[in-house]
């Protein structure tokens, strides 16, 4: 028999195994509604593949996994899918989450599956594939998807089988290897032949299962047909809880301490649950999903508890009664054992993948918690702690939120085994206090997260916007000149054209580049005519919406001012004239706008004919539903019309906010009729615009009854900045 | 069905706080027995008089923090102090001494910082120096061991009738006092150690460190024992001082010359070395929290005892060296985690947190 | 004699004193030039306890300028997406007294929310686009726009704007991925006492 090691502290708990232990594995007959919540692993929630009214066949996929850390779920009998949706789940929350729910039909008819006995002809990533797909998750309690820890990066030199059931109460796995500890020996050896055959392979059992212990080692003696039989060595220890814990459990073992934050497989260790094992089994020489599993029923208030091979899915209440459960006698039920398990918060949740075992406790057994007294810091916490951490410290300072110091007490590698809350002699809940603690520093990394990316884009968005207005301000500055150089030009064009057109035009066609530049500038302003004359059409538009943008950004710089208008303090002010001064500046720009606009009209009234023969023949080739057409012409007409809304009273505008805004809903109002007598689309999102309009329009009467002392003399400067322009 | 959820576990050993203060409650009983034979009933009846005062205290602060009382009164935390106190007192010392001293304790060392759980210092030991500095006459009036004869005369204590007189009517005990060992020892001028036993009857009559006191304190260890043995705190503290103490005796002893500072088994079995070792050094709400810790904290209480008894002003420095650790506790902590599952070695808390 | 000797002593006790302070004077003046801890600048550690919501209720454009403003002596209890919990850190930042979240500036949120666009409603227009100050919100002019959950701040500044309200506040719910225990109430409150004001010892009050 090789080493063991001894862990620090632990305690001895009463056992109460015994109370289960009675017979053989019962089997539960079939419930007439299966829960299967998306999420019974750690990782993604599965998504379901099926749809409500779907039949589905026992074994049958119906909802896969998300993502690499995730597993899928099968149906556990056949049946009808009735609902996807949210129920309560067997969690420590007592939450809703998204389940799938079947009505079997109580055929219980398999779906096609496949067993591969001669495993051994297929390569590991083969059978992993397999493991995952049947959905297989760590079944010891806290269900890690088996085939993602099968996939380890390091090579592997040792397999730890964990047979421990160290918690009180439970039996399933006792009960599981006495009655197939065949089976469970191929599903290691299938491991063993995933992970290349480890040099170790331990399984490590507590002195307290003597009949497992010895059901193991005559299965070992009768398997012929393992190869690495030798290599395979069934360690007992001392009982202990919580030697079944990971890191425990490979420091009695190996006698190494997983190092804080890493997995085993970087010890070159796996380690698998024993009840994994035997799914494994199944899944790869039977094809079968995991659907069911060995579940202890047991507590005072059960009157026949037992082990049940028991449907995933199935209700707790469906289980209960046929442990004969006593519910007047039960205050507290409890899923898992008694002192890692959580209090189930009624009895219509199903069981689940993970669900070891299912403890009915009466009054007497699990008494409600003493009322804690003060922490008399005498050490016993210390004394027990597998990890060596000091209990009453974390306490300390969880009760006073003192997160840093929690860390520096390395609270992270509290693996919530509760010996500590065990002896406590004041009953401190202090599990309660570091779970609380652990959630609220997640909590608050994930919030620091978030901030931080929010504080990056932040300063993104901050600097593209500079970077905008920069380069508007660029553009601005060079529009100018051009717009300056221009005028030089044409001023200078029509000179020469007045003086001597004729020469102008012979000029024109033997232009070239040693010529003089007069005749280049000739030359350019002909270009320009012909190209207005060829779409002036698109010209138009391009007016009409640049009037539009300046007009919206008039009203922005305006609103913007109004805002500030109601606060009056000195840095308010100075602010206040340089949006003034903006509002001006977009005033111009607009004025500019529609300049040109009529430039533009005047310019094609003169051409009357010509533009009216092209128009229909564009709208002709753009498009020939005419319903479209329609819809093209109120955009156009609408546009029109927002001109001359726009142009009609930009000196209102000026004078208040409020008038403004009186506009903005006459013109939304006639938009909407518009858009009405057209039947556009449109109607509906111009009917919100109206409504949203007249309350805005309220609330700005409000504002301008509380900012009316400002808006006199604001108007005052406005009007002396576009006189002195 | 309204099922009661909360956190696990779901089970609780049986250990309570009421049961780790009965059994420091029961392990008193035999150094008070030894005590008693001793010195007669005075410490008994220093310990009612505390007791009470105790328990009067405590229900009157409750009530004015508006705790439950009961509740609070059933932890016996106050029961330990007064007890600790009463067996520290100079038997058939005057009532108010008792009562001042217990008063103090609870009052001001325990629930003005905070009560049970929450004190820095250790109440009883607070109570005693208190006591000590403001009445040092009446703290320092020991009863001479009854069956320890000087001067011809064998000392007897006086029975429950006079004791009762002496304590609550205020005659005189003068009769009946003698130096304790400690005390002796220290006025011990000019003779070699061996010539000092042979001619002070405290020692010449004793077997290894004076007169009674000496079974007193084996009395206490056998009490501390059991505590051990129940596993009430671990070995940690009292070894911790048992050790320093012995250290220091050890390098300091020089065979037994005029200015010695007295042999190991002297500081061991006298003065309040065993009570405090077990009694005092252990009480976990002042101590340091680690094991590593606690076993710096009781040898550095063993080193200032032995400081204080031989070069101080006092006989005995036992309150004065727990006081001065209470001190210190926080800081020892902080220098002293254990060594966590899966972390390297084990520096201090903030060293740690900066590498990680 | 007497005299001289007193002036002697006085001289003495001067000179003593005077050396004392130097020698310590130049101790500390060194230790302060070398164990000198350069920390982060005052605002970004300001910064960085505040939430980055950028909602501007403090009356700042942006949890930054907040943060200069806060070192130019602004109140700390301006931010109400922060809450308590963000007064507290910057209380204990700047080693003041924690004042009450000024109610003027909103309240603490009990649950976070996010923005969501009712698509079928919008009509893109792109001013909330404009108006989000972590460009949280896809979409183009006249095209269908959503927000990007995971990056939203929850900031509110994208409902205003829009001309057709199609933005909503949704609460984020719980799942079972952030459920979390929560610390047992200290014993103070466990008692559940008659007047809660006359707490006579400075821990029983309520943490
Ligand atoms: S066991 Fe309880 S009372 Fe004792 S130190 Fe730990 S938390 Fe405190
Ligand atoms: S729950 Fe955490 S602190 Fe308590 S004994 Fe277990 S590992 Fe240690
Ligand atoms: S989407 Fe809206 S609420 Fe969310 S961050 Fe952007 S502006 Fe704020």
């Amino acid at each position: 028999m090789s080493k063991i090691w001894d862990i620090h502290g632990g305690i001895h708990p009463a056992e109460h195994k015994a109370l289960s232990l009675g017979g053989p594995i019962r089997t539960v007959p079939l419930p007439p509604t299966l829960i299967l919540p998306l999420s019974q692993h750690i990782g993604a929630p599965a998504y379901p593949v099926v749809g409500v009214g779907d039949k589905v066949l026992k074994g049958q996929l119906i909802a896969a996994a998300k993502g690499f850390v995730s597993a899928p779920v099968h149906a556990p009998s056949s049946g009808v899918i009735s609902a996807i949706e949210e129920q309560t789940v067997p969690h420590v929350s007592g939450m809703k989450a998204p389940c799938i729910v079947i009505q079997t039909d109580g055929n219980d008819s398999w779906i096609e599956h496949s067993a591969n006995p001669d495993y051994r002809q297929k390569t590991a990533a083969e059978l992993v594939a397999l493991i995952g797909d049947a959905g297989i998750t760590g079944l010891g309690g806290a269900g890690f998807p088996s085939a993602v820890k099968l996939q380890p990066r390091q090579p592997i030199n040792t397999l730890i089988i964990n047979a421990t059931e160290c918690e009180p109460y439970i039996t399933a796995d006792d009960q599981l290897i006495r009655e197939r500890a065949a089976d469970i020996l191929i599903g290691i050896d299938i491991l063993a032949h995933i992970l290349g055959r480890p040099e170790r392979i331990l399984i490590g059992i507590e002195d307290n299962k003597p009949e497992a212990q010895q059901a193991l080692a005559s299965a070992l003696k009768n398997s012929g047909n393992t190869d690495n039989a030798g290599a395979i060595e069934v360690v007992e220890f001392p009982t202990k809880y919580p030697s079944g814990g990971e890191k425990q459990l490979i420091q009695i073992l190996t006698g190494e301490e997983l190092p804080s934050g890493k997995l085993p497989a970087e010890l070159g260790i796996v380690c698998q649950n024993i009840g994994t094992t035997h799914a494994i089994y199944r899944a790869i020489c039977h094809g079968e999903a995991l659907i069911s599993r060995l579940t202890t029923v047991t507590g005072q208030a059960c009157g026949k508890p037992g082990n049940f091979e028991v449907l995933i899915g199935t209700p707790v209440a469906h289980l209960l009664k046929e442990a004969e459960f006593d519910a007047q006698r039960c205050p507290k039920l409890i899923m898992g054992g008694p002192m890692m398990g959580f209090a189930l918060p009624d009895t219509s949740v199903p069981i689940i993948k993970s669900s070891n075992c299912l403890l009915a406790t009466t009054a007497e057994e699990s008494p409600p918690p003493p009322p804690a007294q003060a922490c008399i810091r005498c050490g016993h916490c210390a004394e027990v702690c597998p990890a060596s951490l000091l209990p009453q410290q974390l306490y300390w300072h969880a009760q006073s939120k003192n997160y840093e110091r929690l860390e520096a007490h390395h609270l992270a590698d509290c693996i919530e085994c509760g010996a500590c809350s065990y002896v406590c002699p004041s009953s401190i809940p202090l599990v309660q206090y570091y779970r609380a603690a652990k959630g609220e520093i997640r909590l608050i990394a994930e919030e620091k997260r978030q901030s931080d990316r929010a504080r990056a884009r932040f300063e993104h968005h901050q600097a593209r916007v500079e970077q905008e207005e920069k380069d508007k301000a660029a553009k601005r500055e060079a529009r100018k000149l051009a717009a300056e150089a221009a005028k030089a030009k044409r001023e200078a064009e029509a000179e020469i054209a007045a003086a001597n057109p004729q020469a102008a035009l012979d000029a024109s066609p033997s232009a070239g580049a040693n010529d003089s530049g007069e005749l280049d500038i000739v030359q350019a302003a002909l270009a320009r005519v012909a190209a207005k004359k060829a779409s002036p059409e698109d010209q138009r538009k391009r007016f009409e919406r640049a009037i539009e943008t300046t007009a919206a950004r008039l009203q922005k710089a305006q609103q913007v001012l109004a805002a500030m208008a109601s606060d009056d303090s000195a840095e308010q002010q100075i602010k206040r004239d340089q949006q003034r001064a903006s509002v001006e500046q977009a005033r111009l720009r607009h004025q500019e706008a529609k300049n040109k606009l009529a430039a533009i009209e005047t310019d094609q009234a003169a051409n009357g004919p010509g533009d009216i023969a092209a128009k229909p023949a564009t709208t002709n080739t753009a498009s020939a539903d005419p319903g479209l057409d329609r819809a093209a012409a109120a955009i156009a007409r609408a546009q029109k019309n927002a001109a001359e809304q726009a142009s009609m009273s930009p000196q209102q505008k000026l004078q208040k906010q409020r008038d403004a805004l009186e506009k903005r809903l006459g013109k939304a109002q006639t938009r909407l009729a518009q858009a009405e007598s057209e039947g556009s689309e449109q109607v509906e999102a111009f009917n919100h615009a109206v409504a949203t309009l007249s309350e805005k329009l309220k609330a700005a009467d409000l504002e301008l009854a509380s900012g009316s002392q400002d808006s006199g003399p604001a108007k005052v400067q406005t009007h002396t900045t576009e006189d002195s322009n | 069905m309204a099922l009661t959820r909360n956190s696990s576990p779901h089970a609780h050993g049986p250990r309570s706080t009421q049961w780790v203060m009965q059994q420091v409650l029961i392990a008193t009983v035999p150094g008070l027995i030894v005590l008693t034979s001793f010195f007669g009933i005075g410490t008994i009846i220093n310990i009612l008089i505390a007791s009470i005062t105790a328990i009067g205290c405590e229900a009157a602060v409750l009530k004015l923090r508006q705790r439950p009382i009961g509740f609070y009164l059933r932890d016996y935390s106050a029961l330990v102090t007064a007890v600790l106190l009463g067996l520290a007192l100079p038997p058939l010392a005057p009532w108010w001494l008792a009562v001042t001293g217990t008063a103090f304790a609870i009052i001001i060392a325990k629930h003005l910082y905070g009560g049970m759980g929450f004190n820095p210092f250790n109440p009883a030991m607070i109570g005693y120096v208190v006591l000590l500095i403001s009445f040092p006459l009446q703290m320092s009036a020991w009863l001479a061991p009854s069956g320890l004869v000087i001067d011809g005369t064998v000392a007897a204590t006086p029975g429950l009738r006079d004791a009762l007189q002496i304590v609550f009517a205020g005659n005189a005990i003068d009769g009946f006092t003698a130096a304790t060992p400690l005390d002796a020892f220290k006025h011990n001028s000019g003779l070699l150690v061996e010539n000092f036993y042979q001619q002070t009857p405290q020692f010449n009559q004793g077997r290894w460190a004076g007169f009674g006191w000496e079974w007193v304190n084996i009395a206490f260890l056998l009490g501390g024992c059991y505590l051990l043995g129940r596993k009430v705190f671990t070995w940690h503290a009292p070894v911790g001082m048992l050790g320093g103490l012995t250290l220091m005796a050890l390098f300091n002893y020089d065979g037994g010359s005029s200015a010695s500072n007295g042999s190991i088994i002297f500081h061991l079995l006298s003065g309040a070395t065993m009570f405090g070792a077990f009694f005092i050094v252990t009480d976990p709400v002042t101590s340091a929290t680690s094991n590593r810790g606690r076993l710096i904290y009781g040898a550095l209480i063993g080193v200032i005892l032995f400081l204080i008894r031989s070069w101080g002003n006092y006989p005995d420095a036992l309150a004065f060296g727990v006081l001065l650790m209470n001190f210190a506790a926080p800081f020892i902590d902080y220098y002293t985690p254990p060594r966590t599952y899966g972390h390297g070695k084990s520096g201090t808390i903030i060293h740690r947190s900066k590498e990680d | 004699m007497t005299e001289l000797s007193s002036l002697e002593l006085l001289l003495t006790a001067v000179l003593a004193l005077v050396a004392l302070a130097t020698v310590f004077g130049v101790i500390l003046g060194y230790a302060a030039v070398t164990f000198k801890v350069e920390g982060n600048p005052l605002v970004a550690q300001i910064d960085a306890l505040l939430p980055q919501t950028q909602c501007g209720n403090c009356g700042y454009p942006g949890c930054k300028p907040y943060a200069q403003a806060i070192v130019d002596g602004e109140e700390i209890n301006k931010c109400p997406p922060g809450g308590q919990a963000t007064i507290d850190a910057l209380a204990s930042l700047l080693d003041v007294p924690a004042p009450e979240l000024d109610a003027e500036h909103g309240e603490e949120a009990e649950v976070k929310s996010v923005a969501y666009i009712r698509e079928d409603e919008c009509i893109g227009c792109t001013k909330c686009i404009q108006a989000c100050p972590v460009d949280a919100i896809l979409g183009a002019a006249k095209l269908m726009h959503t927000v990007i959950a995971d990056e939203c701040t929850g900031c509110d500044l994208c409902v205003e704007p829009c001309p057709v309200d199609c933005i909503d506040m949704l609460e984020i719910p719980q799942t079972l991925a952030d459920w979390h225990w929560q610390t047992p109430l200290p014993p103070a409150e466990r008692f559940a006492r008659a007047n809660s004001d006359s707490n006579i010892i400075a821990t029983d009050r309520a943490a």
